[in-house]
């Protein structure tokens, strides 16, 4: 193995030396890892498999060092696809991966008896191995005691004590950090037969007069209200509850504030280009498609910010405990609350977030499930459809119609989640080990700022990738669908409009583009549920990318009436059949059209990460094939529910 | 499979051979409070959910308390080798400890 690891080594440039962070989960591995890396960070995907892969660059002693963030694990004896990389990374003859140079181990100094486990499994790789001790501060204070120097001549490789990633602390792990092969190695290697490695834990803890702390006093004390059977699941319920009002309060004036900026550049654009097709190509179908969906950014930030802050505080690993055994209900356990929450932001992270799932039936059931989650992406949708009926005045006391109405989607969506996994996880029943269910349940501890704000960034950054390259391209696409064939003055004039009525073109230009073709073309089948074929080119449309479905009828709207989307959409009215001349957007429509969104699978990004979540494309045809029949049957019922109340 | 892997996943957790004692039971009938020391797990327990319990701190000898139940008593939190670890019943079934005073 030592010329394997010689060989490794000798791939990698001479000036950039590979150090690789390995610890268990909650071990101050990422605090650490944005401690050396800062903004430097870049993420990407490890081959073959979708989980992240963070790296970055550390300047130390005026040499540049990678750093690699490796995903956390309690143990190098992987049961999870997500274990399975780290392993990989660690095996020097993987071709695979690019295997570090040495290893910084991140050990929680509070837990020490299990954490001893992890390097001694660590230590039987060949790489030069650096400790790094975190939570040393909360192991004085809860009255643990532990020598530092004593550690490192008992384990026999350097040990330093790192608290939150703090800069003094990181002088030393800097310069150890530039001559990682002049590193100290034990003399005899930790044993891995199970009871000499319990033998060796007890010996070396001896030896470091290590002293195992009291439970954390303040964690008992909060535990006592926010795991209580009562107050904790009404405290979960309130908290959940308040994530989604503050989404909605307190994102809407940079909302606003967006859609101004964008309705400003638009009018610039028309201003500026004197040719008509360009300058409505670049206000409508550009600036447009940026603008829309750019709006929503305000939103997706405040909840990754949320998810972010419970995740540091040590909250989601409650909410999971809490969860547990509702979440067994469905067949799932209580992680598969995580990968779900996360499906609320979007449901491609969600179903990456389905591989810390150790057995492959849950996984699968959950990422059956994990599409009907209500995404970020659902609602500029929701938020568009609700405000066609439900005025933004109305309310109870600090709660409004609005956001209560949203609430329910939410909690349709959730519950839908969870008979759909349910019923995935009955039909994928069968043998197996059933793998240990674990969840630790760290103290309770104050976030650092500058981990959540990164990782708030890369969400964003993620999702405007997205944007990026699926909705502007869509949006461009149907801009182009939604124009051509271009009409000459002589080709309106055959036909009898007026080339100087400006509303009488666009109508006419829409009404005989590709895309009419098409919305006409699938009447048939969407008009049970009231749909005519401008709802059909959105709901068309939004098969890329849900959020497609607001820009797409902004420029159906705005090409018939020059005002802001939701006017023109509630001034819309039935063009032909027997409710010609009716609002087009009547609560009926508007109640199946929510139902619609919430249950088809209207998003390829989600069906391209299942494929490769899966390994197959059968789950992801199941996905769209069963969630369309579901959302065509719950919209004509809820069209026909609203229909019989109002 | 690396040789590291191979390595750990033929690592045997057997059973320490302790006859069962008076007090000894299983860790999931424990109340929270009550604290105890494990004596192995169960011989009939898969060897992969046995390793990783091993990893996961719940090594024979080692003393565990009982911290608290979620609500419907499913899982329970135990704190072991200084950390706090959600279990199901399942699984803690799967441990036998004897009762410590």
């Amino acid at each position: 193995m030592t010329s394997a690891t010689g060989q490794t080594a000798g791939h990698a440039r001479q000036s950039e030396a590979r150090v690789a962070l390995v610890g268990s989960p909650n071990s101050g591995k990422t605090t650490l890892f944005n401690a050396l890396t800062g903004l430097r960070a870049k993420t990407g995907n490890y081959p073959g498999v979708t989980v992240s892969r963070y790296e970055g660059a550390a300047e130390v002693a005026g040499r540049r060092v990678v750093i690699e963030d490796l995903p956390g694990s309690y143990s190098l004896d992987p049961i999870s696809p997500d274990e399975r990389v780290l392993t990989d990374v660690l095996d020097p003859l993987n071709a695979g991966v690019q295997s570090p140079d040495a290893l910084l181990v991140t050990l929680d100094a509070t837990t020490m008896p299990r954490s001893l486990g992890l390097l001694a499994q660590v230590m039987q790789t060949d790489f030069p191995v650096c400790v790094v001790l975190t939570f040393t501060d909360e192991l004085t204070r809860r009255q643990g005691a532990l020598d530092v120097a004593a550690l490192s001549r008992a384990v026999g490789v350097p040990v330093l004590a790192v608290t939150g990633g703090r800069r003094s602390d990181l002088v030393a792990l800097r310069e150890l950090l530039s001559r990682p092969q002049e590193w100290a190695r034990p003399v005899v290697p930790p044993p891995h037969a199970p009871m000499e490695v319990a033998a060796w834990i007890t010996s070396v803890l001896s030896s470091a007069r290590y002293e195992l702390p009291e439970g954390d006093a303040r964690t008992r004390r909060v535990d006592a209200v926010l795991l209580h059977p009562v107050w904790g699941t009404l405290v979960f319920f309130v908290t959940m509850f308040a994530f989604f009002q503050v989404i909605f309060t307190a994102a809407a004036p940079l909302q606003d504030a967006i859609g101004s900026l964008f309705a400003w550049l638009g009018g610039l654009a028309n201003s500026r280009i004197s040719n008509g097709l360009l300058s409505s190509f670049v206000s409508e179908a550009l600036l447009g498609g940026v603008g829309g969906v750019l709006v929503f950014l305000p939103q997706i930030v405040l909840l990754f910010l949320m998810i972010n802050l419970l995740e540091g505080v040590g909250y989601m690993a409650r909410a999971a405990f809490l969860m547990d055994r509702v979440m067994s209900k469905a067949g799932l356990e209580g992680r598969a609350f995580v990968a779900l929450l996360s499906s609320v932001a979007c449901a491609v992270p969600g179903i990456m977030a389905t591989r810390t799932l150790p057995s492959a039936r849950d996984r699968i059931a959950t990422m059956m499930g994990a599409p009907l989650m209500t995404c970020s992406a659902r609602l500029p949708v929701y938020v568009l459809l609700i405000g066609l009926v439900v005025p933004s005045g109305a309310g109870w006391g600090p709660i409004s119609a609005q956001g209560a109405t949203m609430f329910g989607l939410y909690l349709v969506g959730a519950l839908s989640a969870m008979v759909a996994a349910w019923v995935f996880s009955r039909l994928g029943r069968s043998s197996g080990p059933l793998l240990p269910f674990s969840m630790e349940i760290p103290p309770y501890r104050i976030p650092s700022a500058r981990s959540v704000a990164l990782s708030t960034l890369d969400a964003a950054r993620t999702f405007l990738r997205k944007v990026g390259k699926i909705i502007l391209v869509t949006t461009i696409v149907l801009w182009l669908l939604l124009n051509l064939p271009a009409r000459s003055t002589a080709d309106l004039q055959a036909a009898g409009v007026n080339p100087a009525n400006h509303t009488a073109v666009s109508a006419y230009v829409i009404d005989h583009s590709f895309g009419a073709a098409v919305g006409h073309a699938v009447e048939p089948v969407f008009q049970p549920l009231g749909f005519d074929w401008r709802i059909n080119i959105g709901v068309l449309a939004s098969l890329s990318a849900r959020e497609v479905f607001v820009a797409t009828l902004g420029q159906v709207a705005a090409a018939e009436t020059p005002d802001t989307p939701t006017i023109a959409l509630r001034t819309m009215r039935v063009e032909e059949g027997p409710r010609a001349g009716e609002l087009l957007f009547t609560p009926p429509v508007v109640a199946a059209l929510l139902l619609f969104f919430l249950y088809a699978l209207q998003c390829m990004s989600t069906i391209a990460v299942m494929r490769r979540e899966s390994g197959t494309w059968r789950w992801p045809a199941i996905a769209f094939g069963y969630m369309f029949v579901l959302a065509w049957v719950m919209g004509l019922a809820a069209r026909l529910v609203v229909g019989a109340v109002t | 499979m690396s040789v590291l892997s191979a390595f750990l996943s033929d690592r045997v957790i057997a059973p320490t051979g302790v006859a069962g004692e008076r007090t000894s039971c299983a860790l999931s009938e424990l109340k929270p409070g009550a604290r105890a020391r494990i004596i192995d797990v169960r011989d009939e327990v898969d060897q992969a959910v046995a390793r990783r319990l091993f990893d996961l701190g719940f090594r024979p000898g080692v003393q565990v308390d009982v911290v608290r139940r979620a609500p419907m008593a499913d899982p329970v939190i135990f704190r072991v080798a200084g950390c706090e670890l959600a279990l199901r019943r399942a699984q803690a079934r799967c441990i036998r400890v004897s009762l410590e005073a």
